[in-house]
């Protein structure tokens, strides 16, 4: 079975969400701590959401330096899969994992809402069971979720078919170019502002008559990244 | 003690959020005059003996390592205040 590991640093928020999501999608969660200085041979990780450090000094910012970083970055640079979500992403753009910035929302306020993204890029570690072109509904809920790069690199992402998800409808923080979530080069780090751990389960999630009483679409993330690691064992 | 004084602000390109919302306060409270405002951080660090090269160097590292992001951030100054 699949091990996927879930780092919790201090202030993280959905640790047990991302485990839980794991466990749905038939994978095996294994708790990380900030302080681990080993990986307990995990298959993937996921970085989840929350205010780690109480978001001092940047979002992400002290995360960084914590122990478990230092093995994420070495097993993510030798091809392991690892997904940060929200302050994840966060962390990832800070240890330079993906590339890019988050900044405070452009209205300055906390948005909680589900929302809808276009799944651009379906050949990551962690969309492989979604189709390009998809249109998915998941929470979002963030302070300091503006996604800003310069625009060579934005011009780059756009051109190596990097933009791994879009939002649709409205963009909900002022991101450049629409983008909520990215992928580097090889396609196994992902990160993305909204939330697909909170979108697993029938009656949980989003649920409406207008997205057609779905709330389960962030289940792709976690059935994606088993299959893979399954499949290339 | 004399402390080593580090300023970063955000970057000219990216849209500083924060410093538009206090301009746009500041008019609502009677202080006229102001085109715009960015808002940055300072922070202070403390030196225990003197200010070498050495502890200046390390002060300038951690400026542009950790107290700021070079993605959106510029360390505008490092100075020395007794």
């Amino acid at each position: 079975m699949a091990r996927i590991g879930v780092v919790t640093f201090p202030g993280s928020l959905d640790d047990r969400d991302a485990a839980r999501a794991v466990r749905l999608a038939d994978g095996e969660a294994v708790n990380l701590f900030h302080t681990d200085a080993d990986l307990q041979g995990v298959d993937a990780v996921v970085l989840p959401g929350g205010f780690s450090y109480g978001d001092y000094l940047r979002a992400g910012a002290i995360s960084r330096f914590s122990p478990i970083m230092e093995r994420v970055v070495d097993a993510a640079r030798g091809g392991m899969p690892v997904l940060g979500i929200c302050n994840g992403f966060q962390v990832l753009t800070e240890v330079h994992l993906l590339p890019g910035s988050m900044i405070k929302n452009e209205h300055l306020h906390f948005v909680c809402r589900d929302q809808v993204l276009r799944v651009e890029n379906a050949s990551t570690a962690w969309t492989g069971d979604y189709e390009a072109g998809q249109e998915i509904t998941i929470p979002l809920k963030n302070q300091d979720g503006q996604y800003v790069a310069d625009e060579r690199t934005l011009d780059e992402l756009e051109g190596e078919g990097l933009v791994t998800f879009r939002y649709v409808g409205w963009n909900p923080n002022g991101s450049r170019r629409d983008i909520a979530g990215i992928t580097n080069g090889r396609g196994n780090v992902v990160g993305l502002m909204p939330h697909p751990e909170h979108a697993v389960e029938p009656g949980f999630g989003p649920d409406s008559r207008l997205n057609g009483r779905r709330g389960t679409d962030g289940l792709a993330f976690f059935t994606s990244a088993i299959r893979e690691l399954v499949t290339t064992g | 003690m004399p402390t080593i004084v580090v300023h970063v602000m955000p970057k000219p390109e990216i849209l500083d959020p924060q410093g538009k919302a206090v301009g746009a306060a500041l008019p609502r409270l009677g202080f006229e005059g102001f085109a715009s405002v960015r808002q940055g951080k300072r922070f202070e660090l403390q030196v225990e003996g003197d200010v070498t090269d050495e502890v200046l160097t390390q002060a300038r590292d951690a400026a542009a390592t950790m107290l700021s992001n070079p993605v959106i951030e510029d360390v505008v100054a490092v100075e020395v205040v007794d």
